[in-house]
């Protein structure tokens, strides 16, 4: 359900960055603004403490060319991961168009995983969206670290429900483009 | 709220423009709660309308929050004194969000009254358009976009 504006012809979409804390949420977005265009993005805002941990939201906002005449902006949007933000986190959800679930592989992530993916499915269900209806892909983020969780093992635990996945390095902008690309085509097809 | 057509996108605009003018303000935004701009008036070239929308949506959501703690429905204004700039922030038919920018050109006590009309007038609008939105829909545009479509997004 984006904001279509028949006048000026633009679509608007909103993607939510989801996942626990300090899963990589904000260095997708970090990678996206540095690889786009300056006319393709706007300014990139990032509410956070003093540490860099997310305090409200990242916003960043993309106007990456035309679709049949209609100008296509995404607002992306990360949350704060860390559990005692949740309300921070239901207000970004409202309105939300598309969801992208950052998963830390790391094996000592893997609790934290789940609670934040339980977490969203609760989230969503309170303002009346359902996770399975809703334009949706997960990202395995931070395979270059040692300790990880194989693949296989991630994605039984987590995809569930067999959306697209991708594996990531968000520090070095592995897989953060196709993980974008994958969820604005959910929401505009 | 997730459509907007030409026919109320103007009469929306009309009220913007008039509020700018009436209200002495140097700017006049109107965005939907999810940060999303609508419609704008005033000296706009000089300002971020993009982030201003998402930073006052941010703010009104978090305040709508801090209302929900206390059972209240909302609060459906705020105002933000800054030496050269005041921002005059009000919520619309619970649905959008009007945001005057002014200087010493104008008062508070005349953006408030501005602000009032403006609202109901916006409101109006708005109810017109949801009544529309519930008959039957026109064709999206959504059908006719592909995969190949948004891979040319990312490639240039
Ligand atoms: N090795 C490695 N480190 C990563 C990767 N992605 C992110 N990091 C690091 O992990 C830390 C946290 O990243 P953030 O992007 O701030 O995490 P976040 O999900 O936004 O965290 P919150 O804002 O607290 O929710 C930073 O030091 C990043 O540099 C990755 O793929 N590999
Ligand atoms: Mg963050």
């Amino acid at each position: 359900m984006s904001f279509i504006n028949y006048s000026s012809r633009e679509i608007n979409c909103k993607i939510v960055y989801y996942g626990p804390g300090l899963c990589g949420k904000t260095t997708n977005l970090q990678f996206i603004y540095q690889k786009t265009s300056p006319e393709a993005k706007g300014k990139m805002i990032s509410l956070a403490t003093e540490t860099e941990r997310t305090l409200f939201f990242d916003f960043l906002p993309l106007s990456l060319g035309e679709i049949r005449g209609f100008k296509t902006r995404f607002h992306l949007y990360t949350v704060p991961g860390q559990v005692f933000y949740d309300a921070s986190r239901k207000l970004i959800l409202k309105g939300v168009d598309g969801v992208v679930f950052v998963a830390d592989s790391q094996m000592e992530r893997m609790e934290a995983n789940f609670e934040s993916l339980e977490n969203l499915r609760v989230n969503l269900a309170e303002q009346g969206y359902n996770l399975d209806k809703l334009p949706y892909v997960l990202q395995y983020n931070k395979r270059d670290l040692p300790n990880v969780v194989p693949v296989d093992e991630l994605r039984q635990y987590l995809n569930t429900t067999n959306v697209p996945d991708f594996e990531a390095v968000a520090t070095t902008g592995e897989g953060v483009f196709d993980t974008l690309k994958a969820v604005a085509k959910l929401v505009l097809t | 709220m997730d459509v907007m057509y030409e026919e109320e996108y103007n009469q929306i605009q009309e009220v913007v423009d008039r509020l700018h003018r009436d209200s002495n303000a140097y700017a006049v935004l109107l965005i939907d709660k999810n940060g999303q701009e609508i419609a704008a008036a005033g000296e706009i070239e000089n300002i971020d309308t993009t982030s201003l929308s998402s930073l006052t949506a941010g703010n009104v959501a978090a305040t709508g929050g801090i209302a929900k703690l206390m059972s209240e429905r909302e609060f459906s204004t705020q105002f933000h004194e800054g030496e050269r700039t005041n921002v005059h922030i009000s919520i619309v038919a619970s649905r959008v969000i009007l945001v005057v920018l002014f200087d010493e050109r104008s008062s508070l006590g005349l953006v408030r009254l501005r602000v009032k009309k403006a609202g109901n007038e916006v409101g109006q609008i708005f109810d017109s358009m949801m009544q529309k939105l519930e008959q039957p829909s026109q064709p999206s545009i959504f059908a006719e976009i592909t995969d190949d479509d948004i891979d040319n997004l990312f490639n240039d």
